[in-house]
């Protein structure tokens, strides 16, 4: 048999299609002498497929903390004794969120509430958000509100949401060790709503929270499945009082195998580095990601922790060569 | 002078921090670090704020 990155070669990058679960699992299994050449693998897979560009994203917490779901990497659920209280933005200071985000070069602006999904009180905070956004800043509106109802569905397409982001978190043969509160299928169920409705589905998941590298694989297989516009990829960040606030961070080696092997499941996607990052990779591990498959960033701070400087990234992709991606071209 | 720790919500005392000090540089403060109370916290893509009801309102 063949050596896997030469057969992940012919696959991915001249025929632009992903490796299957079996595959994806021997990438996972390579060993730390091999993780160079893996990368190098994933950095010209996603030139060819997706070319030089980054797509630059802020993301805003409109609703914090009190969520009733108990996703146990989630500092936000009212289940845990975290210490991250319930906050509601107001609609001026979301418009300054989305004017800052801009500022940076960004394209895209994401509105997230920590909830099962949304009532008519977030739904109408949503509305007037938006509207308020479209007003006074020229930048894409995305939403992460949890499951939605069609009728929600069509609401936010109505509104103008271009992209709508909703996990899956894990791969099915893991999560309900990560969530007891509602299905992985209720999750598949609201994805495939969205895109159905014409926006663009953002659908990624975490990992480090202590899955097998199997499920690792499975999540990325599952993901292919879906077909999302975007996959934003997080690495735990363990939390005081969440059920994974003991776990270990990941390790880094890990964590660019995982980067690759997602580039070689889905050439063409928008694959975004998200939460956990600068825990797990650091500066220098942040350009490795970068020459490793990842073509997206979250610029600035998350929902309930901080992230790089904005102004650092931004050199970092000036640095490497990457243009952001302009707004135009994301319509 | 400070009597609680702003990540964990301890008491300052004579025992170290540092490994709450190092989480500091990547998270924002949660417990008022004068009267203990977990303070309301707002993060924004480039910075955040967090309110204590009796001490008064933090940012960075």
């Amino acid at each position: 048999m063949t050596d896997i990155l030469e057969r992940a070669r012919t696959t991915t990058l001249d025929h632009g299609q992903g490796l299957s679960y079996d595959e994806l699992v021997e990438v996972l299994r390579l060993p730390d002498d091999r993780v160079p050449e893996l990368l190098e693998l994933a950095h010209a897979v996603r030139m060819k497929h997706c070319g030089p560009e980054v797509e630059v994203e802020g993301i805003i917490s409109l609703k914090t903390g009190g969520c009733p779901e108990d996703c146990h990497f989630c500092s936000q659920s009212g289940q845990f004794t975290s210490p991250v209280r319930s906050v509601w933005l107001d609609v001026p200071q979301l418009v300054k969120a989305a004017q800052e985000t801009a500022a940076t070069g960004a394209t895209e602006f994401c509105i997230v509430a920590a909830v099962r999904g949304p009532d008519e009180r977030l739904m109408s905070q949503v509305r007037d958000g938006i509207r308020a956004i479209q007003e006074a800043v020229d930048i894409n509106v995305a939403c992460s509100l949890g499951m939605l109802t069609q009728e929600q569905v069509d609401d936010l397409a109505a509104m103008g949401v271009h992209r709508y982001n909703h996990n899956l978190e894990a791969a099915r043969s893991y999560f309900p060790s990560v969530v007891t509160t509602h299905s992985y299928e209720e999750r598949w169920g609201t994805c495939q709503m969205v895109r159905a409705a014409g926006m663009e589905l953002c659908c990624g998941g975490l990992v480090g929270m202590g899955e097998t590298l199997e499920q690792r694989a499975e999540l990325a297989a599952q993901l292919a499945e879906l077909d999302p516009h975007e996959v934003p990829l997080n690495f735990l960040n363990p939390r005081p009082g969440t059920p994974f606030g003991d776990l270990p961070v990941m390790d880094s080696a890990d964590a660019l195998r995982t980067i690759a092997a997602f580039r070689l499941a889905m050439p063409r996607t928008i694959l975004r580095y998200a939460g956990g990052r600068e825990l797990t990779l650091g500066d220098l591990g942040t350009r490795d990601g970068l020459l490793g498959g990842i073509n997206a960033v979250i610029v600035g701070n998350y929902l309930t922790t901080l992230g790089r400087d904005a102004d650092e990234d931004l050199a970092l992709l000036t640095d490497l060569k990457m243009p952001i991606r302009e707004l135009a071209k994301t319509l | 002078m400070d009597t609680f720790c702003g990540r964990c919500g301890e008491p300052l005392g004579d025992s170290p921090h540092a490994a709450c000090d190092a989480q500091l540089a990547l998270e924002p403060p949660r417990f008022c670090t004068a009267c203990r109370r977990r303070m309301k916290v707002q993060v924004t893509p480039r910075g955040w704020s967090a309110e204590c009801v009796e001490h008064g309102t933090l940012t960075g």
